[in-house]
């Protein structure tokens, strides 16, 4: 893959492809954590980061473990465990240096585990690199990282939407999550215009 | 048609791949192992878990590492008062001490019978935005907003806005300073809750300025300066102030006042 190619799938896995607004995974840590702006930063360079280390781990165990041994039925299995493991490592590391991050974060740090767009990177750059053999390696990590980024600007647009939430005058029976759910559909929709954009650079 | 080997090689991949994750974590857990202070632990499990800040650490923990390293004195818990600062005594081994309970004062008495408003606002109901407006809406730009921002933060439910100023209710407030912050005038003092004398005004206005937007404000007349025995008292930016130590709450100073608003709580 080209220079440009890549630079290509990085803008499409954070607009036209991006994981919250696109695709709905993700969504427990979008209305969860969104409520404050640096939490929303934290949590999602968390995920950033297991989305790229999970990619990195993932896609060599698929390609040489899984697939000639004919056991890529297990992908889902395999990479559940793996993520998981990733996430307590990644727990653990941050309890130790970055104490009051991992405070803030609370519950949400260890249902990263559970966090279905952590899984869906790791699973969809397998099919996208089945459907087009240049797709390999780099451009799956690239693709997680972009992803990642994805989320944080998702994260990071939605917190401001929030904070913005806070002060607005809402009809009683709108308040709290039925207003968030809604504003949460109108930014997704704003998504809607990158659709086609990264198609031309690809 | 599935074999048994089959099987077995996919339980042992999965196994294999999960014992090496398991050793990881294992090893990692050693390595970055956080050294937990059990004292530490067992003072956190005293105090009330507010994470107001009032003790001047950055929550619970960080008081009760404090404490735990003998770094900090007992009795700073407002909320936990007494009982907890025995508890934390009995346990890391110190003297409790006396001590001393306190509350939050509201330093207005600007109520809708002696104040009024300056101009009709239709904002947000928040003393924090009002007071971006022409240091809020009503006459005396010292005074309280009435909003009720105090009200709000206060998680003991103490505070509440009567006739448009914050009053606080002593039996239910923990001092914790949630209010103190919130008050976009600094109106609200943390005081001793001993019997004391207060001034219930904090306009900095020249006395004439104050007569006029307000009934009950203090104009710096100096007779309580002169009344008070003890010397308590002194007047600092146009109104008077109690030095809570030196006060001997004998009530002259209220006796004097010709705006009525030295009041002995």
């Amino acid at each position: 893959m080209s220079a440009a190619q890549l630079v290509g799938v990085f803008l499409a896995s954070i607009l036209t492809e991006n994981y919250i607004l696109c695709k709905f995974f993700g969504i427990c840590p979008f209305l969860g954590v969104s409520k404050k702006l640096d939490t929303a930063l934290g949590m999602s360079a968390a995920v950033t980061l297991v989305m790229v280390i999970s990619t990195a781990v993932t896609w060599p165990i698929y390609t040489y473990l899984l697939v000639p041994n004919d056991m890529d039925y297990l992908r889902t299995l395999v990479f559940i465990l793996v993520i998981a493991g990733l996430v307590q490592l990644i727990e653990i590391v941050m309890k130790r240096y970055l104490t009051s991050l991992y405070r803030a974060l609370g519950i949400y740090l260890p249902l990263i585990t559970t966090n279905c767009a952590v899984l869906g990177v790791t699973m969809l750059v397998l099919d996208k690199g089945a459907e087009d053999p240049s797709f390999g390696y780099l451009a799956a990590l690239i693709n997680a990282f972009g992803a990642g980024i994805g989320f944080l600007i998702a994260m990071v647009m939605f917190a401001g939407v929030r904070e913005r939430l806070e002060s607005a005058d809402i009809p009683e029976s709108l308040r709290g999550l039925p207003i968030t759910l809604v504003s949460a559909a109108l930014v997704a929709c704003s998504f809607l215009g990158f659709s086609g954009i990264a198609d031309k650079l690809l | 048609m599935f074999l048994l080997s089959d099987i077995l090689s996919a339980v042992t991949l999965v196994g294999v791949i999960g014992l090496i994750v398991g050793v990881v974590l294992v090893i990692a857990s050693l390595v970055f192992a956080v050294p937990v202070d059990e004292r530490a632990a067992a003072v956190r499990e005293q105090l009330p878990g507010a994470n107001c800040g009032a003790c001047g650490f950055s929550g619970c923990d960080g008081y009760a590492e404090a404490l735990s390293k003998g770094k900090a004195k007992v009795g700073l818990c407002t909320v936990g008062g007494e009982e907890t600062a025995k508890a934390v005594a009995s346990l890391i081994g110190a003297d409790a001490g006396s001590f001393e309970k306190k509350t939050a004062v509201v330093h207005c008495s600007g109520t809708c019978d002696v104040t009024r408003k300056a101009a009709a606002y239709q904002g947000e109901k928040s003393c924090k935005a009002a007071s971006m407006l022409y240091s809020g809406v009503g006459k005396c730009t010292f005074g309280c907003i009435g909003f009720g921002d105090c009200a709000a933060v206060c998680e003991y439910g103490a505070i509440s806005v009567v006739n448009g100023a914050a009053i606080v209710d002593r039996d239910k407030c923990r001092a914790c300073g949630a209010c103190v912050a919130a008050c976009p005038h600094g109106l609200i003092v943390i005081e001793p809750a001993i019997r004391h004398a207060s001034v219930m005004c904090s306009s900095c206005d020249k006395g004439n300025v104050t007569t006029k937007a307000c009934k009950a404000g203090c104009v710096g007349c100096m007779r309580c300066t002169k009344a008070c025995e003890a010397g308590a008292i002194t007047v600092m930016n146009e109104h008077a102030h109690v030095d809570f130590d030196k006060c001997t709450a004998c009530g002259k100073c209220a006796e004097v006042c010709p705006r009525n608003i030295i009041k002995m709580i």
